[in-house]
């Protein structure tokens, strides 16, 4: 990737944090670490490697975006709404009644999101549905599915692993969120998920490792995905959760879901009083 | 008198009628492609049929993503796995986000005969039934089913089919038209109605026959949709004669007496009894042996007819 691409989806994500930051802040508490762990991957996406078109949301062709930690769904909100998929004013009306930005993503309420999530475990089968509806159709599309480490503690993220290897699914790329961390401690001290890429491997899965903070680094593995035809793709991310905001990042496991006051989010934001 | 061809053969000629016309049908299996022999499909549109193995919540997830690419997947499975084993996938992922899956719960109650109590679904239409919007399902015989197929390919959104897999009792003559959001009376009876689904409305027409030799009018109406019942027509039953009698090859706690009661409560209260299956759970044994241990025999409607005619103010 050339420097000044690169150096405009860092700025990129930056903005994006800050979008995630003021959603979450002007609520007053959210799900604010898994969100800003997997930014710079929806900064790729969008931003760059992605075919996706604000203007034209459900076309047949587009690439899609299944966030199966659906909790993670600011994240994807404040990247959808950079883009110009709705107005960046509905960032203000997050959880609120009749938001068309809940909790978890939702398909039916937000314009942009390709697949409601929330109850975990069952967005990587759908993103398989859509991969063959894809092989059935004949059409070049590709569908991202991003699954939380906690997350793939459950059964059925292994069914459908297991399901995407066997199929060699080149159009389907998984990548795990692995910061380590879920509501109730470390994932180590829980119920591990190591080693991570000998089980993907053992899945028949492109098994890929990259910083998941690493641009560049997270670029190249999607091209090393989109290259690769025998094989569906899995990429492990090294991520931090709360990454990018210091004292999100502080909280470590404590930055799943918290409270933020208006001080600290204004102050990341750099925004004076509306 | 039983049906010449079994419901799972009728179910797969309709799904390869209708996918001639209809490119967006697919199937999935998981591992009883053998048991609802849809190997027909499969040899027929390969690239339109998948098996995912034994994982049911795979599977509806398949279903659902394939859905929100325009597929209209048909899914199946014996009836306790099509539905509670992955009822969560089949909530969130399927109905919550409002997509367009068929699912097939086969060897519906009793009818699960020697796989027994794990395999013997009293339960699956009442889950079901709770989830919003979700339509449910029994089709009566081949005929029914083979009328219905295209209106639920047709209607956008989940559908349950509560679906006997073999040769059953034949009801209704080949080439009778069904509408999947109506009942059907069978028979007109002033002095009690009996409400029926599945292997008991032939049982139920048997009653109605012993009780008229009694001198006891009993009428017959099959609900064969639990969801959404069909008011008018039970209302209507229960004002003609004022007394019901629901006969359901499942449990009564949550099935098609609750859905009966639900109407008759609210449009024209009567007296309902019930035959079917009261809070147990399955067991091996042919269907004779296991009508007897649930008291689901034409015996026992007729019985339960002049017990909720008794009832009668």
């Amino acid at each position: 990737m050339d420097k000044d691409k690169l150096l405009f989806l860092q700025n990129k994500a930056i903005e994006i944090r800050k979008i995630t930051i003021e959603m979450i802040g002007r609520l007053g508490s959210g799900h604010v670490g898994g969100s800003l762990s997997i930014i710079d991957l929806l900064t790729d996406i969008y931003y760059n490697a992605g075919k996706v078109d604000p203007k034209n949301p459900s076309d047949p062709d587009r690439d899609r975006v299944v966030i199966s930690k659906g909790h993670a769904g600011p994240g994807l909100y404040a990247v959808l709404a950079s883009k110009g998929y709705f107005p960046m004013d509905e960032i203000k009306t997050l959880n609120k009644g009749g938001t068309h930005l809940p909790s978890h993503c939702d398909m039916n309420k937000t314009v942009g999101v390709d697949m409601t999530a929330g109850s975990l475990g069952q967005g990587l089968s759908c993103a398989i549905g859509m991969a063959l509806a894809g092989k059935i159709d004949k059409k070049d599309y590709r569908v991202y599915c991003v699954i939380g480490d906690g997350e793939s503690q459950e059964g059925q993220i292994w069914e459908a692993l297991m399901y995407a290897g066997n199929m060699k699914l080149n159009n389907l790329t998984i990548f795990i969120d692995y910061n380590r961390m879920q509501i109730d401690g470390y994932t180590d001290e829980i119920n591990s998920l190591d080693p991570l890429d000998d089980k993907f491997r053992a899945f028949n899965l492109n098994t890929l490792r990259v910083n998941g903070h690493d641009i560049a680094a997270i670029d190249d593995a999607i091209n090393a995905a989109k290259a690769c035809k025998d094989k569906c793709t899995a990429v492990i991310m090294d991520t931090i959760k709360g990454y990018g905001v210091p004292w999100a990042e502080e909280r470590k496991v404590g930055s799943h879901s918290f409270a933020i006051t208006e001080q600290q989010w204004r102050e990341f934001c750099g925004k004076e009083a509306d | 008198m039983q049906d010449v061809k079994e419901m799972r053969q009728v179910y797969c000629d309709c799904l390869l009628d209708m996918a001639k016309e209809n490119k967006n049908i697919v199937v999935i299996e998981a591992d009883l492609m053998n048991c609802i022999k849809t190997e027909r499909f499969k040899a027929q549109y390969p690239e339109r049929f998948f098996n995912v193995g034994i994982a049911e919540a795979n599977m509806v997830g398949v279903a659902a993503g394939l859905s929100t690419c325009g597929k209209v997947p048909f899914i199946s499975s014996f009836g306790p796995f099509a539905t509670r084993r992955c009822y969560d996938q089949i909530f969130i992922s399927v109905a919550y986000s409002k997509q367009n899956v068929k699912i097939v719960g086969t060897d519906p109650g009793i009818s699960a005969e020697v796989n027994g109590g794990t395999h013997m679904p009293f339960e699956d239409m009442g889950i079901m039934r709770l989830i919003p919007e979700c339509v449910c399902v029994e089709p009566t015989d081949a005929a029914m089913l083979k009328s219905l197929m295209p209106q639920i390919a047709a209607y956008k959104g989940l559908v349950y089919i509560r679906l006997f897999r073999k040769k059953t009792e034949k009801v209704f003559e080949d080439g009778e038209n069904f509408d999947l959001f109506k009942a059907r009376s069978i028979k007109e009876g002033k002095d009690v109605t009996i409400i029926a689904s599945g292997i008991m409305v032939s049982r139920a027409i048997e009653a109605a026959e012993i009780l008229k030799g009694e001198g006891i009018d009993a009428g017959v109406l099959n609900t064969y949709t639990w969801k959404p019942m069909d008011k008018e027509a039970v209302t209507a039953a229960a004002k003609r004669s004022g007394a019901i009698v629901v006969a359901e090859n499942h449990n009564i706690c949550g099935g098609l007496t609750s859905a009966i009661t639900e109407v008759v409560c609210a449009n024209c209260p009567v007296p309902v009894l019930s035959v079917g299956v009261n809070d147990k759970f399955g067991e091996v044994g042919k269907m004779p042996y296991l009508s007897n241990v649930y008291n689901m025999n034409v015996s026992d409607i007729a019985e339960r007819c002049k017990q909720v005619i008794s009832l009668k103010k």
